[in-house]
């Protein structure tokens, strides 16, 4: 097999190139940021009744509260902020096709580039 | 200058060739797995409570430590052989294939970069809480800690782990204080365990709340992967990584259980949720002013440990990239004084100090979450491929790990429960940074790959692999 040389590159496009993984880094980690996307799902499920009992409370937790700087009112929306588990079947399902559809990707072409290097190293001995 | 132990490792500074140091032992490669990840105690491991309650919390911390047990164990193998800066991503590009390291490189810079971030601004909150002054922010201490640390790192591998050794060493020391100061032998005097946790609250979202806990569970342990980063700068790799990456899960696996069994046995379980800092909260609830301000210290050295450890991990990361062109070769300088990848470690610092200032606690720890748990995925299929390709004798391996193939596929499953345990709360996260990684994949593939030259970057006195 012969051997590959790779063009050389100009000065120009390694700065291109560098300014294209930057700008692919931020969209990925800021955008969720910027669309709100980010963050668990929790919501207060508000109580009329605010005691430390009503709150589920027993005395050594209200103590340990009390200990904090917390009263059953400055407490209440700590305690009552509960994460909804619901499963939702078709995000479930794209979320698992997108995960397999990019290992599957990354496997295949990685295979195909590697045949060629693995040609080039051996075939030269 | 030294001349460098294989062709590509090496920069050319006014025509001499220059290298990373070989200067660590095994007391580094423990400092810099347990630095990174120590943290994780102080706070972050917490945030599995507010998902699934206190014994959720406990559940994942032992299932969790059998995943990075797994991680260890196969990492020691695939590392004591292919020995080189970058860690997972040269494991990757002798074992799967060029595309597969790029990524793996990426999952790396982003899993401790934003670790970086994550322990940065938990360093700023804690001083800022501890401060108590109306109107100070934690920018500044943000900044100053990104900065100092980066310029640390810009100077010296051995100076920048033997501060983290003593730091971390220290932090280790301190959850063992307060673990035997509270007499954990004897419930009822400080410890009350079975007035916080009782059978009605336990679970307060029953088993699904226990899968949905793996997402922070992760983070107990997240980072002690990164000992393979050193390869190239340990004296003898064959031997210290495996010891040090051991002795570090070993020393993780009991900071865990101590941290679990004092918070839990100190606030309910909606306060340990959703505190970001559980061990020095626990410190104040002993009532003494001693550990109060020993685990303020020590929350402050473990960030810094992480954070220190996180930039020398994505720099050699980052500079393995540029070393094969998979990035601009600018990348893959060598300090010709101090012998560290200096630019990828200042190229990294912006990043970090942006994502720093517009990302809040647990988003950042949840961006580093995501990217340790596709490169997981990938070490448990990784290990496989490699035990395929070169059978046991065929080749000499360092340390040869024990049971195979079982910690490949318990690796392999627990990674997906934590997938589905993101999906539980961070799926758009997931979904949008999985989108990230295919599109560069094909840039790279595409594009990028023209510039890179084929055969030199097989470098490990390997035979041909099994069926090729």
């Amino acid at each position: 097999m012969s051997r590959y040389t790779p063009p050389e590159q100009s000065k120009a496009g390694q700065v291109f190139d560098i300014a294209v993984v930057v700008v692919a880094i931020f969209v990925a980690l800021w955008l969720p940021l910027k669309l709100g996307l980010a963050g668990a799902a929790k919501s207060i499920d508000a109580l009329d009744a605010k005691t430390w009992e009503a709150l589920g409370q027993n005395p050594t937790m209200a103590s340990i509260w009390e200990k904090l700087g917390y009263t059953p009112e400055t407490a209440h929306d700590i305690i009552q902020n509960r994460f909804h588990y619901i499963i939702d079947w078709p995000t479930l399902i794209i979320m698992a096709a997108v995960l397999i559809g990019y290992f599957v990707f990354l496997f295949r072409a990685s295979d195909r580039e590697y045949r060629d290097v693995i040609n080039e190293k051996f075939d030269d001995k | 200058m030294t001349v460098a132990l294989e062709n590509n490792i090496t920069t050319t500074i006014h025509g001499d060739r220059v290298s990373l140091l070989r200067v660590l032992g095994p007391a580094h490669v423990w400092a810099l797995g347990v630095g990174i990840v120590l943290v994780g105690e102080f706070t972050g491991w917490n945030f599995s409570a507010d998902k699934g309650g206190a014994l959720a919390a406990l559940i994942v911390c032992w299932v969790v430590g059998l995943l990075y047990t797994s991680v260890a164990m196969i990492d020691s193998e695939v590392t004591s052989t292919v020995a080189a800066a970058g860690g997972q991503y040269a494991q990757a590009k002798h074992i799967v294939g060029p595309l597969m390291a790029f990524n793996v490189a990426l999952f790396l810079v982003f899993a401790y970069t934003m670790l970086e971030v994550s322990d940065a601004i938990l360093l700023g909150d804690t001083i800022v809480a501890k401060a108590g002054v109306e109107g100070l922010t934690h920018n500044s201490f943000i900044a100053a800690t990104i900065v100092v640390l980066a310029w640390l790192n810009y100077r010296g591998v051995l100076m920048t782990l033997n501060v983290n050794f003593v730091i971390t060493a220290i932090a280790y020391v301190s959850i063992v204080v307060l673990f035997f100061s509270v007499s954990p032998w004897t419930q009822g005097a400080v410890l009350k365990l079975n007035e916080l946790v009782t059978p009605g609250n336990a679970l307060p979202y029953g088993w699904i709340g226990v899968i949905a806990a793996f997402q922070f569970g992760i983070w107990y342990y997240l980072g002690i992967e990164g000992t393979t980063q050193a390869a190239e700068e340990v004296r003898s790799p064959a031997r210290s990584l495996p010891y040090g990456t051991m002795a570090g899960m070993i020393t993780l696996l009991i900071a865990a259980a101590m941290t679990w069994y004092v918070c839990a046995s100190l606030m309910p379980w909606e306060y340990l949720g959703i505190t970001y800092y559980p061990l020095w909260d626990a410190g104040k609830l002993t009532g003494s002013p001693l550990l109060e301000n020993l685990l303020f210290i020590a929350t402050l050295l473990a960030a810094l440990a992480s954070a220190n450890g996180c930039i020398n991990d994505a720099a050699r990361a980052w500079f393995s990239l540029g070393r094969d062109r998979y990035l601009p070769s600018w990348f893959s300088a060598v300090h010709p004084k101090y012998r560290t990848p200096y630019r990828s470690i200042l190229f990294l610092l912006p990043i970090a100090l942006a994502f720093a200032f517009i990302a809040d606690l647990n988003q950042a720890i949840t961006f580093s979450i995501l990217s340790g748990v596709l490169q997981y995925t990938f070490m448990s299929i990784n290990i496989m491929m490699f035990r395929k390709k070169w059978p046991l004798g065929s080749i000499r391996r360092g340390y040869t790990h024990p049971f195979h193939p079982l910690p490949a596929i318990v690796l392999f499953c627990l990674c997906v429960v934590t997938f589905f345990a993101i999906f539980l709360g961070f799926g758009s996260q997931l979904i949008a940074m999985v989108a990230f990684y295919f599109l560069i994949s094909l840039w790279f593939h595409f594009y990028r790959y023209k510039f890179v030259r084929r055969g030199d970057q097989f470098t490990m006195p390997w035979p041909k692999p099994q069926g090729y």
